[in-house]
């Protein structure tokens, strides 16, 4: 089954890059991608994705935050935020919230890792 | 964008290198969190092409107390001054919430300097070294060197002898908002550097991106 990622990221080259790592594991999937939090959230409002990778430290309000958003409007959605601030503080937050929290810069494995978890939970439906 | 910088730096070079920044300046608040104790709070980095008068009149600009820098020179295929900066003021706060709080204030200020260049090491290693990783090559550090002053003394260091006017010049803000400590690193490039910087960035991009091209949303 094909679905649908939400990449999130004001680095064109972080895009760019999670999309490579994105078209070598599943090659069927399809992206969106917004720059700074309020254009992902508007495109969420709009279109439907499955999961998402959200940067942490972007203009505006941040990943954190944006997670937060997201889930109040697709709740269970799989999210992960990316970030090499790996502060506890941040890592707790993101766990709170119920977002997965990955390093930045973001390996193909630990991707790996995050998305085949992601599709777990969409197949037994509790995404 | 500056003019500057749009002639030097093609767009995803100027993305790619803010992102590496952010990543070693991320990298750097994570070791500053353990040493203090306390959750700090980043900014998002600016990074343009600058004449060295106005990198020191954007210093200026922000700050009008007496700074204290913490300064060490890289060198490789890139050369240049990384700096932490921040108030007078906020000094011995910084070393007494380092050193966990406990010390009497003559034993703080004794310590000052040593803790203020190990802090300085430590931080801006961990974002240098982040960022030599990320472009596959080493670069050298100098020891840290404890400066006080204002920006215009900062950056008016003796420049190489063949750096041009134009630098190219970086800051983020951190906070540690529970013990009142703000301040900023900053970094900047002699122009000799950016032809090598230019080259190690399309790499980076080269790796990253493979041959995937750039789609919009």
């Amino acid at each position: 089954m094909s679905y649908k990622l939400l990449i999130v990221d004001d680095s064109k080259l972080a895009r760019m890059s999670a999309a490579k790592a994105l078209s070598v594991l599943y090659p069927d999937w399809t992206r969106l991608e917004a720059a700074n939090a309020d254009e992902a959230l508007s495109l969420a409002r709009e279109t439907a994705f499955d999961v998402a990778l959200l940067d942490f430290n972007m203009p505006g309000r941040d990943g954190l935050q944006l997670a937060s958003d997201l889930l109040e409007l697709r709740p269970a959605t799989p999210l992960a935020v990316v970030s090499a601030n790996h502060q506890e503080e941040i890592v707790e937050r993101a766990r709170r919230i119920g977002a997965v929290f990955l390093s930045k810069p973001l390996k193909e494995q630990a991707l790996s890792a995050f998305l085949q978890d992601a599709v777990r939970r969409l197949e037994s439906g509790h995404a | 964008m500056t003019s500057a910088t749009a002639e030097l730096l093609s767009e995803l070079q100027l993305d790619a290198l803010t992102e590496l920044v952010n990543i070693g300046v991320s990298r750097a608040a994570t070791s500053l969190r353990e040493m203090v104790g306390e959750q700090v709070y980043l900014s998002v980095p600016n990074v343009s092409l600058e004449t060295r008068a106005r990198a020191i009149a954007i210093l200026a600009e922000r700050e009008v107390s007496n700074l204290v820098a913490v300064h060490q020179i890289f060198e490789g295929d890139i050369t240049g001054r990384a700096l932490l900066i921040f108030p007078e003021t906020k000094s011995l706060e910084l070393v007494r919430a380092i050193t966990g709080g406990d010390l009497p204030l003559e034993d703080i200020i004794e310590l000052e300097q040593e803790a203020l260049a190990e802090t300085g090491n430590i931080l801006l290693n961990s974002c240098l070294a982040t960022i030599a990783n990320m472009l596959q090559r080493s670069l050298k550090m100098s020891l840290p060197e404890v400066l006080r002053g204002n920006a215009a003394s900062f950056f008016g260091l003796a420049p190489p002898p063949d750096a041009g006017d134009v630098v190219m010049f970086l800051y983020i803000n951190f906070e540690v908002r529970k013990r009142d400590i703000s301040g900023y690193i900053a970094m900047i490039m002699d122009l000799p550097s950016l032809t090598a910087l230019k080259y190690l960035l399309d790499e980076l991009i080269e790796r990253e991106t493979g041959e995937t091209s750039p789609v919009s949303q």
